[in-house]
């Protein structure tokens, strides 16, 4: 068991663990964050991703001590909304962006930093290695959110969501 | 056919475009599902899977799992309480030696934390008494048999006039035979359980897609009366299917809760999803068609083999579509099963039709190729007013409409013979069309609709949201039925401690739930219009039962339709197929929301894309066991494999089918998805896939058999021996 501090949504918990627990099943299970959901732990759904210093990392491959070790910031769905809703999450409602909602609170996540990569003008394999910022397409956001599925099928109506937001 | 309804009361909330009551809980991450709910002393399950496909368990030697810190106790064969009813093997955990599939659970330990479960769960040692294992599909098995009949009305098999005679007279011919793979549901959202036991009373929070069910099977499996379980599903990560019937899972939960005496939290990680949570079976289909010079169908053969578990009755029935599709004067559908030592399938969105209209779509195409006659123009010639099979009318059967409708929107006129070249000559674009249908059934249930002193309206029925947008549309049926405002009616589902109710299964959630609060609502209206309109200031409540109402015949075929039309690009390099565009046109009655309805369908039309191109479950004939056990090896279809997909309706009312003038639209969006892409790929390329999923390896097959065909076309030409 290890003693750790996490930097979660803002607040500092000082928590034990055990060194094998993940980020996620910190959030989840220590600290009552169930936003976060644990769809196949390995890293292949995406219903797990939030934010570790403003970048999405897949919270169930993740180690807790890791992120309490580099003194890292974690933000989950519940902390996207501590200034009043997030837009993107007002843009997922009026798109009717998720139907049973349990990759949603991932896809929130990822779409947030998925913004900020692009704006950082960051290539994917869509816009191939430009120096050039790529323009942020239909295409290009489909080939950025591929790492979270969506088994409903709401596809189409997250693409429609961010672009919505999309600068 | 259609009528038309006069609405008395109407508030404008039937039919409204607003969005899903609960979508402010799913953004924020305060919707909960039952892997999030805590309870005080919560205890933690990790299942022991079997090692082996068919034999026995000789012993469990839970000694160094016990041994280990923060383990509560191992359950297995024998250490576990006896269940009252153990006639469901699936569910009637460690009562049996018995093993007949790999991942059968052989035992399980509870523990203070997952970490810890999972950890020992490895330490408890399991001998067997290994037995030989069969797990492939053969149509030459010695032991196939005829799936059972299901009801009066729907027979294993069927058969009309003389298809035999006919086919041999027809002078145009279609044989083929065309396969699906195992298809997993994987819901994002895993099979899990919390449970605790109160008083002799037991409690679940459940991955259901139906609390009321549920509730009486855990109730005959433990011996008490109903009315001491309850089932609670607030919210639930999708189902498709595989949590319609209760898994091992909510079992075990209640097993360990007793025997730890504790709440405890049961979760199964993805690779058990692949065993216990179902499956659709794999499937091969052989259709033969027959038809005049002008395409019209004088015969219709559509023979399915499939397979289950040695537990399981389980049929999917793939060819029983064909029986209503199109009219000929003979026909037959005929079902094989095979048992295996196999997990159990189980129903999958669009049971029967997805993989059968597959096939019998696929055949069209083949027929129309060989006519040379328009697909949609075939389909067309061969539409029909009353359902083959029965001979009664069809409540609505807006096919046509479909199919003009789409062709109109999706361009299908420019449709280029040859197709269209990718830049570069990498390859072809093609454009592929197929028809939808989705049998409707309704299930009766009950609701209890109450309004208090100040007109706000409460309505409560044991339904539950999987994410079909249930507690939307059931509040817009009640406003709409009270003819009052949508902000004024709030609605309760997802407990079975609510008046009791069917599923959400078979399209027939909305529409059975949706009768139920009709009747419910106008006996509200009826009980305060003999009050004069005067509202007690306790209120009034009124319920319903639609039990009688849905045992009366039916006199008329009711079904919905739909046509899919696809364009692909087909790289004839790489192999590689993209999907570029997909319209879906349905007759699926009145719209009740058409912000969730069109999810819903482009939803079942993205998970078509994912049959079509992606998902393949392969077993291993050496150990019995899913090679594609979680997402990365078994690939379903994300965000760059699907393009533009659009749906709509056209203009139908079906009153005969629910009195809101709606028909169940959860499966028809995947039925007929995968025929439409085989045949635009097909248009691109003059490759015919018939076994699915339309990948690199099928594509290098079908091409060869093209090129097979095309040779003996020449050698019969120029009349040289075959």
């Amino acid at each position: 068991m290890e003693n750790i501090t996490l930097d979660v949504n803002g607040e500092r918990h000082f928590l034990t663990v055990d060194i094998r627990m993940s980020l996620l099943d910190a959030l989840r299970d220590s600290l009552g964050l169930t936003g976060a959901k644990a769809g196949c732990e390995r890293g292949h759904c995406g219903c797990c991703t939030v934010l570790v210093d403003g970048r999405r990392v897949y919270s169930c491959l993740t180690l807790a001590v890791a992120v309490a070790g580099a003194g890292a910031r974690v933000v989950t769905v519940e902390g996207l909304s501590r200034a009043g809703p997030h837009r993107l999450q007002k843009a997922f409602i009026a798109r009717d962006a998720f139907q049973c909602g349990f990759c949603t609170p991932g896809q929130l996540c990822s779409a947030v930093a998925m913004l900020d990569e692009a704006s950082r003008e960051r290539p994917s394999s869509a816009s191939g290695p430009s120096s050039e910022g790529p323009a942020l397409t239909e295409t290009e956001v489909r080939e950025r959110m591929s790492g979270n599925l969506c088994r409903c099928g709401a596809y189409q109506n997250i693409v429609a969501a961010i672009m919505d937001v999309a600068p | 056919m259609t009528q038309a309804v006069v609405r008395e009361a109407g508030s404008g909330a039937l039919g409204a475009a607003v969005p899903r009551r609960e979508a402010p809980d799913k953004v924020t991450g305060r919707a909960r599902y039952t892997g999030d709910v805590a309870l005080p002393g919560l205890a933690y399950v990790a299942v022991v899977p079997a090692a082996i496909a068919h034999g026995r368990v000789t012993a469990v030697r839970p000694e160094r799992a016990l041994a280990h810190a923060g383990v509560l106790a191992v359950i297995h064969g024998g250490a576990c309480p006896r269940l009252h009813q153990t006639s469901d093997a699936d569910l009637a955990v460690f009562q049996s030696s018995s093993v007949t599939y790999l991942g059968q659970f052989v035992a399980a330990v509870v523990a203070e934390s997952p970490q810890i479960a999972r950890e020992a769960a490895r330490m408890v040692e399991v001998d067997y008494a290994v037995a030989p294992h069969r797990v492939e599909l053969d149509t030459a098995a010695a032991d196939l048999h005829r799936s059972p009949d299901r009801g009066p009305h729907f027979p294993t098999d069927c058969s009309h006039g003389d298809v035999e005679a006919a086919l041999s007279h027809a002078p145009v011919r279609v044989d083929a035979t065309y396969t699906t793979p195992p298809y997993h549901h994987h819901a994002l959202e895993p099979h899990g359980t919390v449970a605790y036991w109160q008083a002799g009373g037991l409690t679940v929070h459940e991955t259901t897609q139906g609390p009321s069910g549920t509730r009486d099977i855990l109730a005959r499996l433990f011996g008490i009366s109903p009315d001491r379980v309850r089932v609670i599903a607030r919210h639930v990560g999708g189902g498709f299917g595989s949590k319609a019937a209760p898994k091992a899972q909510l079992a075990l939960a209640a097993v360990a809760a007793q025997v730890a005496g504790r709440p405890v939290k049961t979760v199964l990680t993805r690779e058990q999803l692949s065993v216990v949570a179902g499956y659709r079976t794999p499937t091969i289909q052989r259709v033969r068609l027959g038809a005049e010079a002008d395409g019209r169908l004088s015969a219709v053969s559509h023979v399915a083999y499939e397979q289950t578990s040695m537990t399981s009755d389980h049929a999917e029935y793939a060819a029983a579509p064909t029986r209503t599709m199109y009219a000929a004067p003979h026909r037959e559908t005929r079902h094989w099963r095979e048992r295996l030592h196999v997990p159990s399938p189980t129903w999958m969105r669009a049971p029967g039709e997805c993989p059968g209209m597959f096939a019998l779509e696929s055949a069209m195409d083949e027929l129309a190729h060989a006519c040379g006659i328009d697909p949609v123009e075939l389909r067309l010639r061969n539409d029909t007013a009353n359902d083959p099979h029965s001979g009664l009318p069809f409540s609505s059967r807006n096919l046509a409409a479909c199919l003009r409708t789409g062709a109109e929107r999706f361009g299908w006129a420019e449709r280029e013979s040859p197709p269209a070249q990718l830049a570069g000559g990498r390859g072809f674009v093609g454009m592929g069309v197929a028809a939808s249908t989705i049998p409707q059934y309704r299930f009766p249930s009950r609701a209890n609709a109450q309004v208090d002193g100040r007109g706000r309206v409460t309505v409560r029925i044991a339904a539950v949201d999987i994410g079909t947008g249930a507690r939307t549309a059931l509040a817009q049926i009640a406003a709409d039925t009270l003819g009052v405002g949508l902000d004024l009616v709030a609605v309760e589902v997802g407990d079975s401690a609510l008046p009791s109710a069917s599923w959400a299964g078979r399209s027939s959630g909305t529409t059975s739930w949706g009768t139920a609060v009709v009747r419910a609502c106008e006996a509200l209206r009826a009980e305060m219009a003999r009050r004069g309109g005067a509202l007690p200031s306790g209120g009034l409540e009124a319920a319903s039962d639609t039990l009688d109402e849905l045992a009366a015949p039916r006199t008329h075929s009711q079904h919905a339709f739909g046509a899919q039309f696809a364009e692909v690009a087909v790289d004839t390099v790489t192999r590689e197929v993209r999907v570029s565009r997909l319209l879906g046109v349905f007759a699926i009655g009145r719209v009740i929301n058409p912000v969730t309805v069109r999810s819903q369908l482009i939803g079942g039309m993205t998970m078509g894309v994912s049959m079509a191109l992606c998902e393949e479950g392969v077993l291993d004939p050496r150990y019995g066991h899913f090679h594609t056990r979680d997402l990365a090896a078994y690939r379903v279809a994300t965000f760059a494999d699907v393009p533009e997909v659009e749906a709509c309706w056209v203009d139908e009312e079906d009153v005969d089918t629910s009195p809101m003038g709606a028909k169940g639209v959860g499966e028809i969006g995947i039925v007929g998805t995968a025929a439409a892409v085989a045949n635009a790929v097909h248009h691109a390329t003059g490759w015919r896939v018939r076994d699915l999923p339309i990948n690199a390896r099928h594509l290098v097959e079908a091409e060869a058999a093209a090129g097979r065909e095309a040779a003996e076309g020449d050698r019969a030409a120029a009349g040289e021996p075959g």
